[in-house]
């Protein structure tokens, strides 16, 4: 278990390290840096000051070993427009795409894994239609247009909840739906076929024979088989939906990191995006590290590898 | 081991434990309703062993199921018969009164070892799941009671093994837990369905010598699912032919190798190699097992019998005729000289 854990962790810092190398590139791509800072007043050697300032005068392999190592002590550089360090400003922002995200995950496991089941045991039934309809619409319609309906339908005509901000749990039902959707979707079907896969299995067979009750060869014999489908995706679930909060964020105007990643944009501030972009990639590496530990507990095959 | 249940004297050694009538099994498919098990009664006595013989698709195993109700629905249903187990209509039960019956009067072994096991649950666990069902232990008890049920299965040092994960046990060693399982609770019946097909040979022979030892032991009644004549030969006292959902043929294993009356048994055991024949060509019969949704009507076995069927011969479905004592078998009617013999046992229209 221990070496498992080792070379797991191993493998998810050559992952970090290689991000931070793809978004470096990216970053040199752009051209000078100092570009940016350019205005009318500033002088030959002012702008030389600046690229030793900025480190530009060494190599381009000290430049990236200085961005890598600003990066593991937390510091993820200064926005060009607001003249702060980039990790305050991706921190304040965080918590608010954290939960929205755990929102949206939480609504997809807690109705996609149950209705899965359910759909699974009782196979062809009202139940089972009911669970693989949500399924595809959950996948089809895109959730830009299902913020928007949800808005116009419960905040709009029937004001049952409020139509954007962060604040109550209230708040969080609607982009939570919008978000999770099609993650719930996913999960449903995943686990409908991982159920139906190990339902129809030997050892299933040899628990029923051995006089153990329904709700005993659902629950204890064919879930535990059949999560591993399931789990991985909830694991690559949780990291899209960091990612997936961009456009639900906007459209709700909720004040977490995609809203912030697009205000960027749009104001050309390439250290918040480089900031966020690094920020949404260590969770989802983390997330699917966190996967690989809970796989090699439900599994004990991957345990003793 | 055996003390919670009542001592079986001699005068019980002959008692029939399980009886099997007119069972009919169906399943609904895409090309309609398929017959898997037709009209199929035996009877099982304590201390004997059945031998259930045939083709893939012969409805050996779906007979198994059937009698453990554990046909998969909706597609499959049990839709007439009677399955008595000690005097009691299975088939009567409720569900919850099977589950009850499963595991600790009737067990079930199943073929393949690297798939019957739960590959996530400790196989201490899975041996102690049934017998905390039937038996009501807990702690210490259980763990004691799993331990002797391994050593039972001739499992080397049980006390560390019952921490293992099925993937850490070859397969001779899974099927002796899968064995354990069907003994724990000491049933009145096992049902083997084909439980060393997946094994070594050298495997194969200790785990039926296991089973026959188990079997003295505890006066197991087993249902022994099988293809292969070899092993019929050495564990079984009775065997029954199944082709397409059907018995053909049911007599005392002797009466079988030595005088078998239907076409289709004769074929079985021709087509055993034997040892020291130089032949070219292994012997075969010809012709595929029929499909059970499209069966010829009347005889489903004429299109491949070697016998001339005319075609209102093959239309008359055979009864299973007693020709002799404890001999059943279906007489069809180009089988002239059986026929004329047995003529007057048969009532064809």
């Amino acid at each position: 278990m221990l070496r498992f854990l080792r070379k797991r962790l191993i493998a998810s810092a050559i992952a970090m390290l290689l991000v931070t190398l793809v978004v470096f590139v990216l970053a040199r791509i752009q051209g000078d840096p100092r570009a940016l800072y350019i205005d009318e007043n500033m002088s030959q050697e002012m702008y030389e000051a600046l690229g030793r300032e900025l480190g530009l005068d060494r190599p381009l392999y000290y430049q990236y070993w200085v961005f890598v190592s600003q990066i593991a002590t937390g510091d993820l550089g200064v926005s060009i427009h607001q003249h702060r360090p980039v990790a305050d400003i991706v921190l304040e922002r965080l918590p608010a795409t954290l939960k929205l995200a755990t929102a949206g995950f939480i609504f997809s496991i807690v109705i996609g894994v149950p209705l899965g089941i359910l759909s699974a045991v009782r196979r062809g039934s009202a139940w089972d239609f009911a669970g693989r309809t949500f399924a595809v619409l959950g996948h089809s319609l895109p959730s830009f247009w299902v913020a928007i309906m949800a808005i116009f339908i419960f905040s709009v005509q029937l004001r049952w909840l409020p139509a954007f901000g962060d604040g109550g749990l209230d708040h969080y039902i609607l982009p939570a739906v919008a978000l999770g959707w099609a993650a719930a979707g996913g999960q449903m079907r995943l686990m409908r076929s991982a159920m139906l896969e190990t339902l129809d299995s030997q050892y299933v067979v040899l628990a029923r024979a051995k006089g153990v009750s329904q709700r005993g060869v659902i629950f204890k014999h064919a879930l535990r088989n059949a999560l591993l489908a399931p789990l991985t995706f909830a694991g690559l679930t949780l990291g899209s939906l960091i990612t997936g909060a961009i456009i639900v964020e906007t459209v709700f105007a909720w004040p977490g990191l995609g809203l912030l990643a697009i205000n960027a944009v749009v104001a050309s501030d390439y250290a918040i995006l480089q900031g966020v972009m690094i920020v949404i990639t260590f969770f989802y590496i983390a997330t699917s590290l966190l996967v690989d530990v809970v796989y090699a507990w439900v599994d004990p095959r991957i345990r003793y590898e | 081991m055996l003390a919670h249940r009542p001592a079986v004297g001699v005068s019980a050694v002959d008692a029939t434990v399980l009886e099997v009538r007119n069972l009919t099994t169906e399943f609904t498919t895409k090309w309609g309703t398929v017959r898997a098990v037709d009209d199929v009664s035996y009877s099982l006595k304590r201390g004997e062993t059945l031998g259930i013989v045939g083709e893939s698709g012969s409805g050996k195993s779906v007979t198994a199921l059937s009698i453990m109700r554990l046909v998969p629905s909706p597609a499959g249903r049990i839709v007439g018969g009677e399955v008595r187990l000690n005097g009691r209509d299975l088939l009567a039960l409720s569900e919850g009164e099977m589950t009850g019956v499963r595991g600790r009067e009737i067990a079930m072994i199943l073929q393949d070892p690297m798939q019957a096991l739960n590959p996530v649950l400790k196989i201490g666990d899975q041996v102690a799941e049934t017998i905390a069902i039937h038996q009501g232990l807990r702690g210490k008890a259980l763990l004691e009671k799993v331990i002797e049920a391994l050593r039972h299965v001739r499992i080397p040092a049980p006390e560390a093994r019952v921490k293992d994960y099925p993937h850490q046990l070859s397969g001779g060693m899974r099927q002796r837990v899968v064995g354990a399982i069907g003994i724990a609770s000491q049933p009145s019946v096992i049902i083997a369905d084909e439980p060393t097909t997946s094994l070594d040979v050298t495997i194969q022979a200790a785990y039926l010598r296991l089973l026959r030892q188990l079997q003295e032991e505890y006066g197991l009644g087993i249902v022994f699912i099988t293809h292969d004549f070899g092993i019929v030969a050495k564990m079984c006292h009775r065997v029954a032919v199944m082709y397409a959902g059907r018995i053909v043929e049911m007599a005392d294993v002797g009466t079988i190798f030595d005088s078998p009356l239907h076409e289709y048994t004769k074929a079985l055991i021709n087509s055993v190699p034997p040892l020291e024949a130089d032949l070219e060509r292994l012997p075969q019969l010809d012709g595929q097992p029929p499909l059970l949704h499209d069966l010829p009507p009347g005889d489903a076995f004429a299109p491949r019998s070697t016998l001339a069927f005319t075609p209102e011969d093959a239309s008359v479905r055979p009864e299973l005729v007693e020709v002799e004592p404890g001999h059943w078998v279906q007489l069809s009617r180009p089988s002239v000289a059986d026929f004329d013999r047995y003529a007057h046992l048969v009532s064809y229209g």
